[in-house]
């Protein structure tokens, strides 16, 4: 997070509007399925979606839910009276001519969402600026700590999503898709506040965390229930008020290109500003090969979308005693939970944030920890924060990467939370090798089992018997005097070979710290 | 044996003692269709193979033990606007000709679920846009009392056919008067529901806030009688109320000793022929004999009814129809060059003038800058008639007023006269803005100014009973206590 000095540099000014799919049963006003990874065309529908004559709307009530549940986790206002309003244009993916959506009563607003950040912080010499205006970073002494930055939530309204059309190449007509026509969206409007592509990218993830924490969407930003297009300008160095135009950024599909289709706007609007010009206000597309973007056809003027109040359905109607018990049923949220991970489990932050970022393994995290916590009120002397942290590398590392391969969620893998334990038990206690553990892993993964019988089945168990190991050693001595030899003139590589021999005396199950302090001793 | 202009009750009996059978009964009136709808145009489908089935189906269900549903067997007809699973519904609009909706509408559904017999869709203003039923896309329907005047519309349609004894009762909406008007001018009995009574799901929208389906019927009882089947909640109608559905027949209770009507006296417009004020006066007076109190009250708000509706319901239109743009359903031009002439031709092609107008004036009032001024201000004044009708039933029971000042006009008229038809929905538009329940019933005849007609009578005149919001029951009653003691409802057109 950069801290500017509004009166020497440009400073971009970022807002967004995003679009999530909400993960309803059926569509936002009628009862056709809402379903995003139906691939078969104009299958989803039904009379009211394809806007047939005489079809009515019905709000649906979980997407009212969710979108209340969704504005109160971002502090938003909740009004008790809101309602939907018809907003006209034509297009042949909008089935009645008009879109079902909010104008001027949305269900919440004036919200926030507060965002941590690294920041880089300039010492106090002026002399490091140069003449244009820039930080010159080598002159700098730099300083680095975590930093809150508070982003407006202007609104957060429903609406109904439009169907999709599809151009066939070289061909002569359009084909248009009604599957995702009536599907239930909220659409977040946020304040200018963000300054940055990096800020951006860690709002986006924040915002994505606490959407999926309520288990309103799965925000897939790929999927496209997640979409995002964000509005850049620059302020010239001395502009206290917004700039007067803004730059509307499209096709936009991951965070990560999110953040460098920013970065790429943000320089080209600086150096257009250095040339004295002004950018068009216009919008852009992210193209992805060249990693650029480029000016999309403009629409014509700003459309009049003629909105007024929608009589086919009544105005809704938030009680305290309705958001009360939504405010009573709010999960455990992002921010919460990342504090109570950082103070319970002592783990390095990016340890905590990855978790923080996958709900589903962090709550799994947890599970195999409280296993491991009853554990240890029975075996004293081991250390907590060294087996939470064990706990922690293997969700993080072996664990994500076999389900990520295949899509997978934690609680649908064969690894019950408490084989899990059973396996970092082992290891802990040095029962087994660390490679014999990733191999426990790997059968546990794909066939299930409790580790102990995997152990038995597969003799892995570790020797860790100091009498069997010494004999094991001695025997090695024994059988290898040059190595001996070699090892007590110096030669550390004889050691080496040393602890293999006896590693393969004891059939490769050797307890390789135990192995190393014997001979050492040993060879002293 | 003759079954035309018989009462539901009446036909059920004969159905349920097997006199005749809901087949023979369907050919009948299928009879009569072919051979008196050439002059009248009430029908832009008739579903003869389904009919058949559906009274096939009836008979099956009449022969196994038990009681049977009142509408069981007995065949009606849907004004275009419903749609109708399977069968061909347009709205009476090119725009639609080839339309066929892939479901029911509520109403529709709950009326098969009684095993009532659909034999065709009924002619309407196009998209319910008039009052007159001439602009309708194939060519207008026809009043059975006199072929060369207006049945009313826009369920003009629906009003002809039972006007003229081709079905017992039709679907019908009304919007601005759709239900009131035509049933004033033909001699029938017209229920508009409280808006929410009766589900919209499925019935073509014109002024969301508005359309209220309901239905033609011969007589207050019956209306009653299928007010019981239509009315209550839908779930796929959220504007429905959760109201329960008393038995509205079944309490139909003529003695309105002590019921308040009040008489409202901007309804009694200048300019009203006096034929026709003199048989509403009449009627009044039958009411007060039976012991109805009469209160002289008056509405101020009534003025700006139309002025509110012009705004709102050409805006809601204009909504509305955005969906007709030859993409997925009905006519699409095959003059296009590009994407923006499909939606401008196959639209300019397909509507027709009226619908095109309300579209003009409805983007005009919702567009930027516009909105504040028209639509957000005509639905506060609308408030102020809502409040003004909900102070004025604290102190009568229903209002009872004209439902036309004059009779049925000849066709061709409306196009002449600008006015015609804000003239003629005034004394429906307030109490349509405000959601409330009315009923429409013939009470004498008059003739006509404009000149001749076959009847030495003259032509049908109606009054109009208007109750508060969910107050069925005692527009009800008013119908039927009148009906008890009259027989202007008896009187029928002859055609043959």
């Amino acid at each position: 997070m950069k801290i500017f000095d509004s009166s020497k540099e440009y400073q971009p000014v970022i807002g967004f509007e995003i679009h999530v799919q909400l993960a309803t049963k059926s569509k936002m006003f009628s009862p056709a399925p809402n379903n995003p990874d139906e691939v078969r065309p104009n299958t989803n529908i039904d009379e009211i979606v394809t806007g047939q004559p005489g079809t009515l709307p019905v709000a649906n009530r979980e997407a009212i839910r969710l979108a209340a549940m969704v504005g109160l986790a971002l502090n938003c206002q909740i009004d008790e009276w809101s309602k939907f309003d018809r907003k006209h244009y034509f297009y042949p993916d909008l089935p009645k001519g008009y879109q079902i959506s909010q104008y001027d009563q949305p269900i919440s607003k004036n919200g926030h969402l507060d965002i941590a950040l690294s920041v880089i912080a300039r010492s106090a010499s002026d002399e490091a600026i140069s003449s244009k205006g820039e930080i010159a970073s080598a002159a700098l002494a730099m300083t680095s700590k975590t930093k809150i930055k508070r982003i407006g939530i202007t609104r957060a309204h429903l609406e109904e999503d439009a169907g999709k059309n599809i151009h066939p190449e070289g061909l002569s007509y359009s084909l248009v898709d009604y599957n995702r026509a009536g599907c239930p969206l909220l659409e977040i409007v946020t304040e200018p506040d963000l300054e940055s592509g990096e800020e951006c990218r860690v709002f986006l993830q924040e915002l994505r965390n606490i959407i999926r924490y309520l288990g309103a969407s799965d925000c897939d930003m790929e999927k496209g229930t997640m979409r995002c297009e964000p509005n850049i300008s620059v302020r010239k160095p001395g502009e206290t008020s917004l700039p007067k135009y803004k730059v509307e950024v499209k096709n936009i599909n991951s965070f990560k290109f999110a953040e460098a289709a920013i970065n790429y706007e943000i320089a080209r609007q600086t150096e257009m500003l250095k040339e004295g010009k002004t950018p068009k206000q216009v919008t852009m597309g992210w193209d992805e090969k060249s990693s650029q973007t480029v000016e999309q056809r403009s629409k014509e003027e700003a459309n009049d979308y003629r909105y007024f109040p929608e009589p086919d359905l009544p105005v809704l109607q938030f009680t305290k005693e309705y958001l009360d018990k939504l405010r009573a049923e709010m999960p455990e949220l992002p921010a919460q939970k990342r504090a109570r991970f950082l103070e319970e489990f002592n783990l390095p932050a990016a340890d905590v944030e990855n978790l923080i970022n996958w709900k589903e393994l962090a709550n799994y995290f947890e599970q195999v920890v409280s296993e491991i916590d009853e554990w240890l009120e029975q075996e004293k002397g081991l250390d907590r924060n060294q087996l939470i942290k064990l706990v922690a590398n293997w969700c993080l590392q072996d664990f994500s990467a076999a389900l990520n391969k295949e899509f997978k969620n934690p609680l649908d893998s064969q690894v019950t939370a408490e084989n899990f334990a059973e396996l970092i038990k082992l290891i802990a206690q040095a029962k087994i090798s660390g490679s014999a553990a990733k191999t426990v892993f790997k059968v546990m993964y794909e066939k299930g089992g409790e580790p102990l019988s995997i152990v038995d089945d597969l003799g892995l168990h570790q020797v860790s018997d100091e009498l069997a190991i010494e004999e094991a050693i001695d025997k090695v001595i024994d059988q290898n005097q040059k190595a001996v030899t070699d090892f007590k003139a110096g030669e550390q590589k004889s050691f080496g070979f040393l602890v293999g021999q006896t590693m393969k005396e004891l059939k490769g199950k050797g307890n390789p710290q135990i192995i190393n302090e014997i001979l050492k001793r040993k060879l002293s | 044996m003759r079954y035309e202009f018989l009462e539901l009750t009446e036909l059920r009996k004969l159905l349920d003692e097997k006199k005749v059978s809901s087949v023979e009964l369907t050919k009948y009136f299928l009879a009569r269709i072919k051979a008196l709808d050439k002059n009248l145009n009430s029908f832009l489908t008739v579903t003869q193979e389904e009919a058949f089935k559906q009274a096939a189906a009836a008979d099956d269900f009449i022969a196994s033990p038990g009681e049977n549903p009142l509408l069981c067997g007995i065949p009606y007809a849907a004004k275009d606007l419903f749609c109708s699973k399977g069968v061909r519904t347009t709205a009476a609009s090119k725009i639609l000709d080839n339309y066929i909706p892939p479901y029911d509408s509520t109403v529709i559904a709950k009326l098969k679920e009684q095993k009532a017999v659909l034999v065709g869709k009924t002619n309407m203003d196009q998209f319910a846009h008039g009052s007159s039923g001439e602009t309708s896309g194939y060519g207008p329907s026809c009043n059975p009392w006199d072929t060369t005047r207006m049945p009313g519309g826009s369920s003009s349609g629906s009003t002809s056919a039972v006007a003229a004894g081709l079905v017992s009762f039709a679907l019908a909406t009304e919007t601005g008067g759709s239900i009131r008007f035509p049933a004033s001018v033909s001699g029938i009995t017209g229920w508009k529901p409280t808006y929410g009574r009766v589900s919209r799901y499925g019935v073509i929208a014109m002024g969301s806030s508005l359309d209220s389906p309901g239905v033609m019927a011969l007589s207050a009882k019956d209306a009653a009688h299928l007010a019981g089947v239509m009315a209550g909640r839908d779930e796929k109608d959220s504007t429905t109320g959760h109201h329960p559905v008393p038995g509205y027949a079944g309490q139909l209770n003529p003695d309105i000793k002590g019921l308040k009507i009040g008489i409202p006296k901007e309804y009694f417009i200048d300019g009203m022929e006096e034929g026709v004020k003199q048989k509403v006066m009449e009627a009044i007076e039958v009411l007060k004999g039976l012991g109805a109190e009469l209160m002289d009250v008056s509405l101020p708000n009534t003025k700006y009814g139309s002025l509110v509706y012009a705004i709102i319901c050409p805006s809601e239109v204009s909504s509305n129809l955005a969906k007709f743009d030859g993409i997925r359903y009905g006519h699409v031009t095959s003059a296009a060059k590009d994407l923006l002439q499909v939606y401008t031709k196959s639209r300019a092609e397909g509507f027709g003038d009226e619908a095109k107008r309300r579209i003009l004036t409805g983007t005009y009032v919702l567009s930027a800058g516009y909105y504040d001024a028209y639509y957000k201000k005509a639905q506060k004044v609308r408030r102020l008639i809502i409040n003004e009708f909900e102070e004025i039933f604290k102190k009568v029971d229903v209002l009872m007023c004209p439902s036309n000042p004059g009779v049925a006009q000849k066709l061709g008229h409306a196009a002449d006269d600008p006015l015609f038809g804000y003239i003629v929905d005034q004394l429906h538009i307030p109490s349509s803005l405000a959601g409330l329940p009315a009923m429409a019933f013939p009470c004498g005849f008059s003739r006509p100014v404009d000149g001749d007609t076959p009847s030495m009578d003259g032509l049908p005149v109606g009054i109009q009973v208007i109750g508060p919001q969910f107050g069925e029951q005692k527009v009800f009653n008013v119908g039927y206590a009148y009906q008890q003691a009259t027989d202007w409802h008896k009187k029928h057109p002859s055609l043959e």
